[in-house]
């Protein structure tokens, strides 16, 4: 008789899912438009050549040990990561009111404060505060929220899949109608999966309604392109007013994917409520890891404040940016020039590495079984899994998908 | 313009003891003064050892420039695999049946996390995890955040300085069935006080009989006695003896790889097919976390194991921290005996591991500390790996002068 006879077998995580199903088929054409990691044009991962830089000097310095971390992480790791979301001369930084945990990757910045929010935020070990995330959203953030205790996760309007594109009225709607106090997780830039993201218009209008309700604000991720174009929405909220946590990674920005480098910055009212506040996530990552790993802060540390590994890492950047948009840009040209059914505007007008290209699971399915294009349910592609050489067969095939099944 | 803050009722969290030792001993100005508070190896200098094999192994990873993709959620396989290799020995009849998963964790704190959120999901019996008395001070919190209840048996005898064998045999006795027992495997901490393999063997019988759950937690394998399979001896026992255990392991202090976060944590199963439903299970456990662990430090100690020169290396340097210490312990009694001191110290010599319950009242500790500047934790801790041959004199003046 063993105690584990009743756990039940799980369901595998779904996008590992589909890179599983994907290596193990062997149709010589296939693509995988599944895991949101960047790829080459020849399909292949890219680790930054600042990176690679950055490690041969870290290997080389006889001075760096592997010692303890502080509980919160490296302190020049978590003032420089603060500093890129929400600039160099952001006045909360200026005002001692801005703290940040090193934590692993996004999903761990996106945990310490989810737990951090369900001991202190509306009372304490309030289960029951409703936790918004967006309609869809990372397929994580579920889980996150929910691990952390909070029973009353719910989605805010956000894709409009017949227009494809955003349902603002919708999202003002849920947010003018939401609870009191209710948290909001919002994508600074670059939404996961839909790739659409509200214009700075309508971030001035989607934070003029929270302000009126003023619920707490969490914002996820930190994709490519220019620093301050994709920082733009938390910048704007932060000279708002607004106190607010904002998850980052580096997991894609730097492709230091399996170092797990994230950061939670914190922006508080003042330094009282900011030390505090930090002092209370030191006890949640201390019976969580304990302290976060060393490596990964330690490449990102030396590239941001060494001003001429910026500039590389920036040019870095820029490259992968420029990948993902000649691909959307000839995606699309590809789609109109078969005359596919359909607009196709989206897979130019949506950013960052994932596009809904609203196909829908049937089409899916053909796509995946038929042609052996591997992607999301939910049609969603990572347009780094597209290259000059399979482009073209990949556009036939959404062709055939869209005019062969409905 | 002063706006309500969110945060305005969240109190200051209190300091970490130990850490506050350390904090304390920066601001000191005494040029004798000594840190024997926080748990890290020091070398005969009072400096950070980086291991050898350790910088061989990064050199041997840096020259095949891999990539940077996602590890797998339970972590790097030839990890993983050798991790349970070290602990179980790699002829173990669990790992030849397949019948444990191990999975990768942030060090010994994830490995215990991720066990704790295991047991509390899924641990049919009652939710009582009994420690001994004392145990590591975050032991408590993390199993108390998972859900579960903290309990105890009796370990610690003051008056000898030593294990209170009959008081634990007599509590475990006592545990309810299908509760869970925590077991440090060597080198207990904080008092480095560990039962000899014959009281192993009856802790496994009465274990066995009050059909408890054991989870292990290996913090040193090979930093304890400087053997390996000596210091896993206990686990090993337990799993020939039928106990199906979880296991924590942790290669913070035996490979020195403190802040790269390397750790295990192990389920025996019945079977392959019971070790595949826990393994996916978890996954789902570890993905709203940290969703995948660093690859560094996992690559690193990976190539250390399943590379025999450096296998062997890092045998030789792991027996010789061991060593170091078990050095220091002999040389802080012999100090004391030729200062005269009346009091039988022999626990600091029969005491195994980085740590020292030195007996010392919180009284003399304070004098310790303020008199002398020597800095370790209330409990009359000490940490001996922060004691070098420059200082042992020095130590062993100090700590005779307030206990005569």
């Amino acid at each position: 008789m063993s105690l584990f006879s009743e756990v039940p077998q799980a369901a595998p995580v779904a996008v590992f899912k589909l890179t599983q199903d994907f290596n193990n088929d062997q149709f010589p054409n296939k693509v995988n438009l599944g895991v949101g990691a960047y790829r080459t044009d020849e399909g292949q991962p890219w680790v930054l050549p600042v990176v690679k830089k950055v490690e041969k000097i870290i290997v080389h310095d006889d001075r760096l040990n592997h010692e303890y971390l502080p509980i919160l992480g490296l302190p020049e790791f978590r003032s420089s990561a603060s500093k890129i979301v929400l600039g160099d001369n952001s006045p909360a930084i200026l005002e001692n009111r801005v703290g940040a945990v090193q934590c692993l990757g996004g999903t761990g910045a996106l945990k310490i404060g989810a737990e951090f929010l369900r001991r202190f935020y509306n009372g304490s070990n309030n289960t029951k505060t409703p936790i918004y995330v967006s309609a869809p959203t990372w397929e994580n953030h579920n889980a996150v929220f929910s691990s952390a205790g909070f029973e009353d996760v719910r989605p805010y309007r956000y894709w409009d899949a017949e227009k494809r594109g955003l349902d603002l009225a919708g999202f003002l709607g849920d947010l003018e109608s939401c609870p009191e106090h209710s948290v909001f997780v919002l994508h600074a830039c670059a939404h996961n999966p839909t790739g659409t993201d509200p214009t700075q218009e309508q971030w001035k209008q989607i934070a003029e309604v929270m302000m009126y309700d003023n619920p707490l604000i969490f914002y996820p991720g930190f994709a490519s392109g220019s620093l301050e174009k994709d920082a733009w929405a938390v910048r704007y909220f932060v000279s708002s007013g607004f106190e607010m946590f904002c998850a980052q990674s580096f997991s894609k920005n730097f492709g230091l994917y399996n170092e797990r480098v994230g950061n939670l910055t914190v922006v508080a009212r003042d330094a009282d409520n900011l030390k505090r506040v930090l002092s209370q996530m030191e006890k949640v990552v201390r019976i969580t890891w304990s302290n976060p790993p060393s490596q990964g802060a330690r490449i990102v540390t030396i590239t941001l404040t060494s001003p001429e590994l910026f500039s590389e890492w920036q040019e870095n950047v820029k490259t992968m940016a420029n990948r993902v948009l000649l691909m959307r840009s000839q995606l699309k040209a590809k789609l109109q020039a078969l005359g596919t059914p359909g607009t196709w505007d989206h897979i130019t007008d949506q950013i960052g590495m994932f596009s809904f290209t609203g196909l829908n699971p049937k089409q899916v399915e053909y796509l995946v079984k038929e042609k052996h294009i591997y992607l999301m349910a939910s049609g969603r592609i990572n347009m780094c899994g597209l290259t000059t050489k399979n482009i073209d067969y990949v556009a036939e095939s959404i062709h055939e998908a869209v005019t062969k099944v409905q | 313009c002063t706006r309500y803050s969110w945060w305005g009722g969240v109190q200051m969290g209190p300091p970490d003891p130990i850490l506050g030792v350390t904090e304390a001993f920066k601001k000191d100005t005494n040029p004798k003064k000594m840190n024997l508070g926080v748990g890290a190896y020091r070398d005969d200098q009072g400096k950070p050892f980086v291991l050898s094999c350790v910088r061989k192994a990064e050199a041997i990873i840096a020259a095949k420039q891999l990539d940077k993709e996602y590890l797998p959620i339970g972590g790097l396989a030839e990890f993983s695999k050798a991790c349970a290799q070290l602990a179980l020995g790699p002829e173990n009849e669990v790992l030849k049946s397949s019948r444990s998963v191990t999975v990768q964790t942030i060090s010994g704190t994830g490995s215990l996390r991720i066990g704790a959120n295991f047991l509390a999901r899924f641990h049919p019996g009652p939710h009582d995890v009994y420690l001994p008395k004392p145990s590591w001070g975050n032991h408590t919190p993390i199993f108390r955040d998972a859900g579960m209840q903290l309990k105890a048996y009796r370990y610690y005898e003051p008056s000898t300085c030593g294990f209170d064998f009959k008081g634990a045999l007599d509590d475990i006795s006592k545990i309810p069935e299908q509760s869970i027992i925590l077991l440090h495997a060597c080198a207990h901490n904080p008092t480095g006080v560990d039962p000899r393999p014959e009281q192993w063997k009856e802790i496994a019988d009465i274990v066995k009989k009050r059909n408890l759950l054991v989870f292990f937690d290996m913090a040193y394998q090979g930093f304890a006695s400087g053997d390996i399979d000596r210091d896993a001896w206990a686990v090993r026992h337990f799993i020939e003896n039928g106990h199906n255990i979880v296991l924590s392991q942790s290669f913070a202090k035996n490979m020195g790889l403190y802040g790269e976060r390397v750790g295990g944590f192990t389920v025996v199963c019945k079977d392959a097919e019971e070790a595949k439903r826990v393994e996916s299970q978890l996954k789902i456990l570890i993905r709203p976390i940290y969703s995948n662990p660093p690859v560094n430090g996992a690559r690193i100690a990976a190539t250390i194991l399943n590379t025999p020169e450096l296998r062997s290396l890092w045998l030789e340097e792991v027996h010789g921290m061991a060593n170091r210490i078990i050095k220091m312990r002999e040389q802080l009694v012999a100090g004391l005996k030729k200062n005269g001191s009346s009091h039988n110290w022999q626990h600091v010599i029969d005491q195994i591991g980085m740590f020292c319950f030195t007996g010392l009242k919180p009284e003399q500790v304070e004098r310790l500390t303020k008199e002398f500047s020597v800095y370790m934790t209330k409990d009359g801790r000490i940490s001996m790996a922060g004691v070098t041959s420059g200082n042992v004199g020095y130590l062993a003046d100090a700590i005779h002068a307030v206990t005569k």
